[in-house]
């Protein structure tokens, strides 16, 4: 049973690292950006959470409402201004540019909200209560909440992109840039596009983090960015069902991991990360799946 | 099939769109120099010549894909020299990319979609090119990887058909297709121009470029060597300016260039 309960942990917290990944994969996928920043940014999101929630004072469901569009703006904003301008000069220079965004961010908020770990209080029964399967599992409501808005947020894309004329021109662009100028399309302002999906879902996923469990300045870097890495590559880059199966395998390895010996949790996720990596390079669902 | 006034069209001999000494650099490596022409509304310009002679370039930078050293591009009396690819397209430039340059994950009626995002007002519809080519609608949930050369190339026609343009740029739409494959894309062109659109076309093939256009201009290592009406050059003339013989006596515009 405690087996059983591990896996179904497991599935649900995958939800939350497939959330971390999508937006990671469609900078990649569209942009060629690999942004190290991104697990900054989700912790920025959630620090704008606490924020906005202490001066305010408004209910916590409330903060989603307010942040997830300005982190999208944030992304549209950036992404015409300092990563395109990196763009212009090489791909590689977007991974030094992302990078010096990622340690501004760190020391920014450790100047400001000091290195104490912090997490969204949200006074909700919703977030510590959980009911029961069997007699042994106990679920909390949180993830099984944190699960289904991924898994309709990842719905939601596929459908974006699959149907709508901004999805129709992220993935021409993605294909290639220059034909869909000829068509008339302003790639820069479709990257925009792409960057402000991308900042609005890892801060959808910053704060359900932060309800989940607890934000440092460094959660950004040394947890949440390895996770959507991993994630990604696990799942397979290009394909969000890839990213979700990713996001679910590298959880249930973790909390496998967690059963064996509590501090094995994150050491079984990468294991597993590795071995995708020599065995399945492409990722369990490879691109092309997609579509 | 019906006819479109031509109202918005610049009366008279009013070229649609021209090129003033238009000088282009890769790097260090001047790919045009000085090139200017004239294309008038309704008319088909060849621009021939052999692999590198700058042919493509040229067409690139009236798309604006390439930014000129020099000269200037005027479209409808207007300078759009300095204007970004997309604009030109939505204004009536729009180009047909050597090697067809399809949207590959996406299906045949999505690159059609995409194609008519930013169209003009005007005759052709995605509806219109699958009156035209029946068998693209049956095909159109297909990915274009799946299509044959001609088949994609006919589609990347169809794309740059759907936006409406003005002036159509075709960039070398024979490459890699077999010639009975380009006989039959090439007989499109009548169709094509019944809707009034103007066509500034490239080709290697120079037979294929003598049969369709009403004036031709031979390029040679970024330089003019040749231009006129195909009735109006020999088939002696063409070949000196295609591969820079000595001697070369250039048509219709006496002293321009030639020697290496």
């Amino acid at each position: 049973m405690a087996w059983v309960n591990a896996i179904i942990q497991g599935v649900l917290v995958g939800g939350l690292y497939a959330l971390f990944a999508c937006g990671l994969s469609l900078m990649f996928g569209v942009m060629k950006v690999v942004n190290l920043a991104h697990g900054d940014l989700a912790v920025v999101a959630g620090y704008l959470a606490i924020g906005i929630i202490a001066v305010i004072n408004i209910p916590v469901l409330w903060s989603f409402v307010i942040v997830v569009p300005l982190m999208a703006l944030l992304g549209y904003v950036l992404q015409r201004t300092i990563l395109q301008g990196a763009l212009d000069r090489s791909v590689l220079t977007t991974l030094m540019v992302t990078f010096g965004l990622s340690v501004v961010i760190e020391n920014g908020l450790l100047q400001f909200f000091t290195a104490n770990s912090r997490a969204i209080g949200t006074g909700l029964a919703l977030v510590t209560g959980s009911f029961t399967l069997g007699s042994q599992i106990q679920i909390g409501y949180l993830p099984v909440v944190i699960f289904v808005v991924a898994v309709v947020v990842l719905l939601g894309l596929q459908y974006f992109l699959s149907r709508s004329k901004y999805g129709r021109l992220i993935r021409a662009v993605a294909d290639d840039k220059e034909a869909a100028q000829l068509a008339g399309a302003d790639y820069r302002h479709v990257f925009g596009i792409a960057a402000a999906i991308a900042f609005g879902t890892v801060a959808l996923a910053g704060i359900a983090y932060g309800m989940y469990s607890q934000l440092s300045p460094t959660t950004g870097t040394d947890t949440i960015l390895l996770f959507a890495f991993a994630a990604v590559v696990i799942g397979g880059l290009g394909s969000l069902w890839g990213t979700l199966l990713g996001g679910v395998v590298l959880g249930v390895a973790q909390q496998i991991g967690a059963q064996i010996s509590i501090s094995d949790e994150v050491l079984a996720g990468f294991i597993v990360f590795l071995a995708v990596l020599v065995l399945r390079p492409q990722g369990l669902i490879s691109r092309g799946a997609q579509s | 099939m019906t006819v479109p006034g031509d109202g918005e069209r610049p009366a008279g001999d009013a070229p649609l769109l021209e090129v003033r000494d238009l000088t282009v650099h890769h790097g260090q490596l001047r790919a045009l120099d000085a090139i200017s022409l004239q294309v008038l509304p309704g008319e088909v310009y060849a621009i021939i010549g052999a692999n590198g002679a700058g042919k493509s370039t040229l067409l690139r930078t009236i798309a604006g894909l390439h930014h000129p050293t020099t000269g200037s591009i005027l479209f409808d009396g207007q300078d759009v020299t300095g204007r970004r690819p997309e604009r030109r397209a939505m204004q009536g430039i729009v180009m047909v990319p050597e090697g067809r340059r399809l949207f590959g994950s996406l299906s045949v009626q999505e690159n059609l979609q995409v194609g008519a995002t930013y169209a003009r007002p005007g005759p052709w519809t995605i509806e219109r090119v699958y009156e035209m080519f029946g068998w693209m609608q049956e095909r159109r949930n297909q990915l274009t990887a799946q299509l044959s050369g001609g088949e994609q190339q006919t589609v990347a026609i169809g794309r740059a058909l759907v936006a409406n343009p003005r002036v159509l740029l075709l960039d070398e739409l024979s490459l890699g297709l077999a010639p009975v494959v380009v006989q039959r894309i090439y007989g499109m062109l009548p169709q094509i121009l019944e809707t009034g659109l103007t066509v500034l076309l490239v080709e290697q093939d120079v037979s294929q470029a003598l049969r369709v256009a009403s004036r031709i201009q031979c390029l040679l290592e970024g330089k003019t060597t040749l231009e006129g009406r195909p009735a109006d050059v020999t088939a002696d003339q063409v070949e000196a300016a295609y591969f820079g013989l000595a001697g070369a006596a250039p048509a219709g515009r006496p002293g321009e260039g030639g020697e290496p």
